[in-house]
């Protein structure tokens, strides 16, 4: 059982927890403490964004974070570095890295693959590798019990949600709203009925995501997933942060209303 | 035809080892619609005829070959055609794809168009088929682009398109292109997103090329007709790509044709600004397909740079990745000064302006003809019309226009 499976499992039908953050930002040697503090305050899973200078899925928050982590020098290769250092306290929070592939791509996938297993990655979320383009780094993937996790929009077919879950590990990312993340018009009452419809396909866990920015809304959403992701807000939270112990202090404000909320019920 | 020989894209579009669909999971079915509709259409004789009344009545097609005599006469080597894109309505190849994915827009019953642009050829050609057609347009430019290019934002403005700036990344064509993305994904329901070249993800690729098609077919006749054999070579400016895809693509059979596509190489390859995708990036993969893409060690994409707006662009259509490393088709690179240069002989010898991004062409063909016989033809494809490019020549040059 990998470590993503686990967990789950033994938050047996409590609401996991992920926030979102992008890897060197709003500094980059504020990405490791900033992860440990999330952990503090009620995450279940990291989602570690692999910054990129083409991030189409991205409303502007996201991509803003993304321009000034690389900027500030941050790339794949000391993401990588950073999972593997916030490893060194931590060995029971599944990290999930998200982003796009060209970066990984580059890096070459077994190269990528191998790295990112050593450092304690567990999840590998591609937003423009869809499961059709992913059987090689699939190939690779399987050799390090690494889990690609897929998304499923609003607009995905039904024939297609079944082809997804039958390649899916670890979760399945349900993607809330036709748009970008961060966007704001979410109907709680379609999602679920949406997440109870996809239930069908699949017993994976099934988070969601793009467009949950606090605990009413992650709230809302909640009734029929297993976890809720938040991003946009979250990043907003920690823009105008100069300090570690001010980014701390924001995300530990920004996580504890959601996780009560979430424990409620 | 000969093209159904070579019948790439496959299923799942992808040329050998490139292309494909490598967008986001919302796109998806859109994607799968458009596939669908593409499909049926293209075969459908109704369609077809529309495309090609329109082509002939408003766009003015066929648009002449023609013999450039003194500019072979100073080269003092193979015969130099000009097949004259140039002379099209709106001043350049990119209306025969608006052309025709504006049918296909109409018969999905979709109210609304999306499109980027760089240097605003492809924003004005859409927003001219938008606007004969009465749908709502939205164009999306990057900032330094809209500055670099008041002209064509105006045209856009002028034809009833509204013109988003965008000011995310690098500010240009490649981020026009994430934005347009971004916007169709909100909008999946009712808009159809017009790309402007032969890149993006399945089926783009096909469908851009196909519409542009006309060139080649064109190309083949005309010189039959003049020639009496098919040419000796084909040269053609790359960006993404889609007027050389549209040229070559029903040449791909005559292995006896030679093809060269002309990547722009800035300042120099040795200098880093260049947007020479095929001869100086590495495979990757970008807005949706899997190409040749301008990428530093980290995969993130770089800037690019070209005297020629219309080539600024950091991927290349990955019909082209597959022709080069096929080898079938052979990718040089002029420079910015190689270009301007061009730019002026053609204007001086035959009283032709060129667009920047053509004179590129113009540029490897004269070189081309002088290692070629007397007796061999090459056909350079002239894309575009320079005057849009008038400005940017008085500023390089130092001139106040």
């Amino acid at each position: 059982m990998t470590l993503l499976d686990s967990t789950f499992k033994q938050r047996s039908g409590k609401k996991a927890l992920i926030p979102f953050i992008t890897a060197g930002f709003p500094h980059p040697k504020m990405t490791v403490s900033l992860m440990h503090t999330l952990v503090d305050n009620g995450a279940d899973i990291i989602e570690l964004g692999m910054p990129f200078s083409d991030p189409m899925a991205d409303g502007p928050v996201i991509q803003k974070a993304s321009e000034q982590a690389i900027k500030l020098g941050c790339n794949l290769a000391l993401t990588l570095d950073m999972v593997a250092q916030f490893r060194q306290d931590n060995q029971h929070t599944p990290v999930v890295l998200m982003g796009y592939l060209n970066p990984v791509e580059s890096m070459g996938y077994e190269d990528f693959v191998k790295t990112a297993a050593e450092a304690g990655v567990n999840g590998l979320l591609l937003v423009d590798s869809p499961p059709e383009e992913s059987a090689d780094l699939q190939t690779q993937l399987k050799q390090h019990d690494m889990q690609q996790i897929f998304l499923v929009a609003p607009t995905t077919s039904d024939s297609r949600k079944a082809f997804i879950c039958q390649q899916a590990a670890g979760f399945i990312y349900y993607v809330a709203l036709k748009g970008v993340t961060g966007s704001a018009d979410l109907n709680p009452e379609v999602v679920n009925q949406e997440i109870k419809d996809l239930k069908r396909y699949s017993d994976l866990p099934i988070a969601i995501g793009f467009g949950v920015k606090d605990a009413a809304s992650a709230v809302a959403v909640a009734e029929q997933a297993d976890a809720v992701v938040i991003g946009s807000a979250l990043i907003q939270v920690l823009s105008d942060c100069t300090t570690s112990e001010q980014a701390q202090q924001k995300a530990a404000d920004f996580m504890r209303p959601i996780r009560s909320a979430l424990d409620s019920l | 035809m000969t093209q159904d020989i070579n019948n790439l894209p496959d299923e799942t579009g992808h040329f050998g080892r490139f292309g494909g669909n490598f967008a986001s999971e919302t796109l998806f079915h859109c994607l799968e619609e458009l596939k669908t509709a593409y499909k049926k259409l293209k075969n459908d004789a109704e369609f077809q005829q529309q495309f090609k009344q329109d082509l002939a009545e408003f766009v003015g097609r066929p648009s002449p070959l023609y013999f450039a005599e003194r500019l072979t006469e100073q080269q003092q080597g193979a015969k130099i055609w000009l097949k004259r894109e140039d002379l099209n309505h709106t001043g350049a190849h990119k209306i025969n794809n608006t052309v025709g994915q504006i049918l296909l827009a109409k018969a999905m019953g979709k109210k609304r168009i999306i499109a980027e642009t760089g240097a605003g050829q492809h924003g004005v050609a859409t927003a001219t088929v938008a606007a004969r057609m009465g749908l709502k347009c939205i164009v999306y430019m990057g900032s330094v682009d809209i500055e670099r290019q008041a002209i064509n934002v105006f045209r856009m403005k002028l034809l009833g398109a509204e013109v988003r700036a965008v000011d995310s990344g690098s500010k240009t064509l490649k981020d026009a292109l994430n934005e347009a993305m971004r916007d169709w994904v909100a909008h999946v329901d009712d808009t159809f997103y017009i790309i402007g070249t032969v890149a993006g993800p399945a089926p783009y690729p096909e469908m851009v090329r196909d519409f542009n098609s006309v060139i080649g077919r064109e190309v083949r006749k005309q010189s039959m007709e003049k020639i009496g054999r098919l040419p000796d070579a084909l040269v053609a400016c790359v960006g993404g790509g889609s007027n050389a895809m549209g040229l070559f693509y029903p040449f791909i059979e005559d292995k006896e044709v030679k093809m060269f596509g002309v990547e722009a190489g800035g300042k120099g390859l040795e200098t880093g600004q260049h947007a020479a995708s095929i001869s100086a990036g590495k495979v990757g993969v970008l807005h949706g397909n899997r190409t040749y893409v301008m990428s530093d060690d980290a995969g993130q994409v770089t800037e690019t740079h070209s005297i020629s707006a219309g080539l600024d662009y950091p991927g290349v259509g990955p019909e082209h990745a597959y022709l080069n490393d096929s080898g079938r088709a052979e990718y040089v690179t002029v420079n910015d000064d190689e270009a301007l240069a061009a730019f002026h002989i053609l204007t001086k010898t035959e009283g032709i302006m060129p667009a920047l991004e053509s004179a590129h062409a113009i540029a490897y063909g004269m070189k081309l003809a002088k290692f070629m016989s007397a007796d061999q033809h090459i056909v350079v494809n002239l894309s575009g019309r320079g005057d849009k490019d008038v400005h940017t020549v008085a500023d390089l040059e130092g001139v106040s226009v």
